[in-house]
């Protein structure tokens, strides 16, 4: 058993849920135990920041003391969320090596009858933790199901590899040790070199025209090197490209059908979990096409039907459709199925 | 504290340059950029920026205070970190970035409404919480910036909601909010102070 403190951040109980739910499918088999940290707080995100950034560093400040204070044998935070990952080890980082601001966030801390001693907590990704302690060879014995070749697009996102404060990436730009994970599952790894590149971020909410256009490379990356899906370790990325990807379709008029699974879903199907087990079938761009490929049968619930008509949405009101203004036919429209 | 202006920047120049440094929690390294370009080359975003930031911190050292504040820059930044692992000068671009989105804030100085505003909203549910808000964040910020794209959202919308990725009610309030607001509050004097 590996033991950590938890901080699973506000996505994992939301959008992100399929990721919560693979996770501790696959908790056990992988000796993992995480105690997730007592009524911790949002880290903020990405906007936070923006706002007034001593607030936002005190603001993660705070699940940091009370991680300290929980201590459980271990002084490990994992976090499986690239932006909750960094933002907590970004201030621990921070408050290590900046002792004005350490002293700063402390007496605001103080005001809530906490305190934090930098240096006392490490904090890493739920990656790093599955592929350098726990290790791909312990992940090898487990395979019972291997993936038969299923081709994925290994997608990491911006922070998990970048800034890297403590040097555990064998690049920040190009690492390949995701790669080595999936192959390790059975998949074949497509040459994807956009694997750290953005997916946009909040830019679907502040700038849709910046986000769908980040949305977009990736997926026509992925889709030119022959993925048949992407695969991710962030609840932002996943929902930027799994959610959006239809809107994004609509804007350039593609028809793009690349489903984006988390890498604990990949890792417990070829742990021989059923799929439903593990959140698959919550994705809005179907991972069922692909699965079936490999002879993995996604059982079809009712709560997910109405949305799985994949890249171009489900179908329009007829009504729309005689009376709308011009607009160009998209290949998926009058029933006919999306690529 | 900022070290003092380099020689070559007159006083009004370092004044602007000085301040913004102050916003940024260590030390920048801004005062070191070489012009060299390699953040707006590495930016995903940088087609879409009044500036790019090789530009901005051009300007923040020229002290167009008023252009670089009201610029959507920083705004654009989607914190990806490409810029700064690339700079040679080790400037710590995103964490400038964020200190020019504070000083807009706090001055009321923003290009547009819609990317400030997303920020103030997920901070506010933070603030009511503890926790951020997926479902209200959203709803909220659809309907006040983005009502023509809501049609083409819906099939999204309840395909998450169907799938249990959201909920309509908001997040159990975390026990500690009370003490979490005195933590913020305190921090805001801080900085006020600073």
């Amino acid at each position: 058993m590996t033991r950590f403190l938890y901080y699973p951040g506000c996505s994992m109980d939301a959008s992100a849920r399929a990721y919560a739910d693979s996770l501790e499918a696959i908790g056990g088999p992988l000796g993992l135990e995480l105690d997730e940290i007592e009524d911790w707080n949002c880290c903020g995100a990405t906007e936070y920041q923006g706002i007034s950034p001593t607030r936002a560093y005190a603001l993660v400040s705070r699940n940091l003391a009370l991680a300290e204070k929980q201590k459980n044998g271990s002084r490990t935070v994992v976090a499986p969320c690239s932006a909750c990952y960094l933002n907590l080890a970004k201030t621990e980082h921070y408050l290590r090596e900046d002792k004005g601001l350490a002293a700063k966030i402390n007496t605001a801390l103080e005001a809530g009858g906490l305190h934090y001693t930098p240096g006392s907590i490490e904090v890493r990704h739920l990656l790093d933790v599955v592929f350098f302690d726990i290790g791909i060879e312990t992940i090898h014995g487990l395979v019972t199901r291997p993936l038969g070749g299923l081709k994925v697009a290994p997608y990491l996102g911006c922070l998990v590899t970048r800034p890297d404060y403590d040097h555990r990436w064998r690049s920040n730009e190009h690492p390949r040790e995701f790669d080595r994970l999936l192959r390790t599952l059975g998949a074949e790894v497509v040459d994807f070199p956009l694997r750290t590149d953005c997916c946009g971020g909040h830019m679907t909410q502040i700038s849709p025209a910046t986000g769908f256009e980040l949305i977009r490379r990736l997926i026509h990356a992925a889709d030119q090197a022959g993925a048949e899906m992407l695969v991710t370790l962030c609840p932002m990325c996943q929902m930027n490209i799994d959610a959006y990807q239809a809107e994004m379709n609509r804007y350039f008029k593609t028809s793009y059908h690349m489903p984006i699974l988390f890498f604990t879903q990949l890792i417990g199907l070829a742990f021989g979990f059923p799929p439903e087990k593990l959140g698959i079938g919550t994705e809005i761009v179907s991972a069922r096409q692909a699965l079936a490929k490999i002879g993995i049968a996604v059982p079809v619930t009712e709560a997910q039907e109405p949305v799985g008509a994949g890249a171009a949405g489900p179908p329009r009101r007829p009504r729309a459709k005689r009376t709308g203004l011009p607009m160009p036919a998209m290949p998926g429209e009058d029933g006919e199925a999306p690529r | 504290m900022p070290a003092a202006a380099p020689a070559h920047v007159t006083a009004r120049d370092a004044t602007f340059q000085n301040e913004v440094r102050a916003m940024i929690p260590r030390d920048s390294r801004l005062e070191m950029c070489v012009q060299c370009g390699t953040c707006g080359g590495s930016c995903p975003s940088a087609a879409d920026m009044d500036h790019t930031p090789r530009m901005v911190f051009a300007m923040v050292r020229a002290g167009l205070r008023d252009e670089v504040l009201r610029s959507n820059t920083p705004w654009m930044c989607v914190s990806c970190y490409f810029c700064a692992v690339r700079c040679p000068q080790e400037i710590h671009i995103p964490d400038v970035m964020y200190g020019l989105k504070a000083m807009a804030t706090r001055e009321g100085l923003v290009p547009d409404s819609v990317a400030p505003d997303f920020s103030k909203t997920f901070v506010n549910n933070i603030h009511r919480y503890g926790r951020s808000f997926e479902v209200g964040l959203i709803a909220r910020h659809y309907l006040r910036h983005y009502l023509t794209r809501l049609p083409g959202m819906a099939p999204m919308g309840i395909g998450m909601l169907a799938k249990g990725r959201m909920g309509l009610r908001p997040p159990k309030t975390i026990k500690g909010r009370d003490d979490l607001r005195k933590i913020l509050v305190r921090a805001a004097e801080l900085e006020a102070e600073a």
